[in-house]
């Protein structure tokens, strides 16, 4: 009997950054840009993809990815509604959505017909951060409730950001929330990245947010 | 919980090694997780031994090397842990401060048991 120790060094999640590879080159391989939501629920990912829906209508063709801990359509049903194509992945009570699930919605999306892939990820400010699902961009929502000490208090998901929006700034009035405090933190984590204050309510900082959004989207179609 | 889906990846990667090695058993995996990895030890122990019942991996010890997360100071160069929530430079008070390690998710090495060869 013989005891051997065997180095190995491999990342825990090297299959799913795998396949997260291969989702990220199949969108490029489409000219599709896909962006990854992470947010706190009820932050407002999903009234924010519906805005952006509304207001790049007619020249962006969006399809979304709704990520959900059970089989509730809530979400997917009202983006259906608001015109875009839309599949709910389910990730039976998972926190966290992986590259694999993101393949399974992107096999029902029509793909040639997108421009943009939005993933509205589960509504967790812990867990989604490690995982890679091949999108090109993370974008993280905080909403003015939700407080200015969360870029502070979980820096982890705060990490590797393309952009920041704050939402229901229409909101400012009723709630103690210091931008400059919040952007503090966020740029210590991401120093040169946007951070896009927005209300999906009175529809306010929208149009930034779809500028950036399509700059993104033309510099990945001529990539 | 991402502890389920981390340990079930943990169990792929080291019975695929095991396979590999020949083990007929492996007494102990050695993990280096970084704090901001956020994976409690005690609920990946628990599915562990879940999901390894029956296999050779059963009898395995999980070692967890945890790694604190490290930021370093643009300003003055010093380097510090941070202590749960995110700070600013504890010596120097500047916010210009980069992270230098602590997310690490790795399956470093197993340590396995062969019985005899019957060459
Ligand atoms: N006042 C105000 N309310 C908003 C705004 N955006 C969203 N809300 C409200 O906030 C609540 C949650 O919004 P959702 O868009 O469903 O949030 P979500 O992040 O998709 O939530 P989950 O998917 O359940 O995690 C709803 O009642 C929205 O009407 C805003 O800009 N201003
Ligand atoms: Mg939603
Ligand atoms: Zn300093």
């Amino acid at each position: 009997m013989t005891s051997i120790n065997v180095p190995i060094i491999q990342n825990i999640l090297q299959a799913n950054d795998f396949v997260a590879e291969e989702n990220r080159k199949i969108f490029s391989d489409h000219h599709i840009f896909c962006i990854n939501i992470m947010a706190a629920p009820g932050a407002g990912k999903t009234a924010l993809i519906l805005k952006t829906i509304e207001l790049l209508r007619g020249s962006v063709r969006i399809g979304v990815i709704e990520g959900d801990t059970a089989s509730v359509t809530i979400d997917s049903d009202k983006v259906v509604l608001a015109g875009a194509p839309a599949v709910q992945v389910t990730t039976a009570g998972d926190c966290h959505m992986d590259a694999m699930m993101v393949r399974k919605g992107m096999e029902q999306l029509p793909l040639d017909e997108l421009d943009l892939v939005i993933i509205e990820n589960i509504g967790n400010l812990i867990c989604p951060a490690e995982w890679d699902l091949g999108s090109h961009s993370n974008t993280l929502i905080a909403s003015i409730a939700e407080g200015d000490d969360k870029p502070w208090k979980y820096p982890n998901i705060y990490r590797n950001l393309n952009a920041v929006v704050v939402t229901k700034t229409d909101l400012l009035p009723y709630v103690d929330f210091n931008l400059e405090h919040f952007s503090q933190g966020v740029n210590i984590l991401n120093p040169d990245v946007d951070i896009f204050p927005t209300s999906a309510k009175t529809g306010a900082g929208l149009d930034l947010w779809t500028d950036w959004l399509l700059s993104q989207i033309e510099a990945a179609s001529r990539a | 919980m991402h502890e389920l889906s981390a340990t079930r990846h943990i169990f792929e990667i080291v019975m695929a090694q095991a396979h590999l090695s020949e083990a007929d058993s492996v007494d102990r995996i050695n993990l280096v997780i970084g704090d901001f990895s956020n994976i409690v030890p005690d609920c990946v122990n628990v599915y562990w031994k879940e999901l390894t019942k029956g296999s050779i991996c059963e009898n395995a010890e999980i070692h967890f090397d945890r790694r604190a997360v490290v930021f370093s100071c643009q300003q003055c160069q010093n380097t510090f842990e941070l202590q749960g929530k995110l700070s600013i430079c504890p010596n120097c008070g500047s916010d210009q401060i980069s992270f230098l390690s602590g997310d690490e998710m790795l399956v470093e090495s197993i340590e396995i048991t062969k019985f005899e060869e019957n060459s």
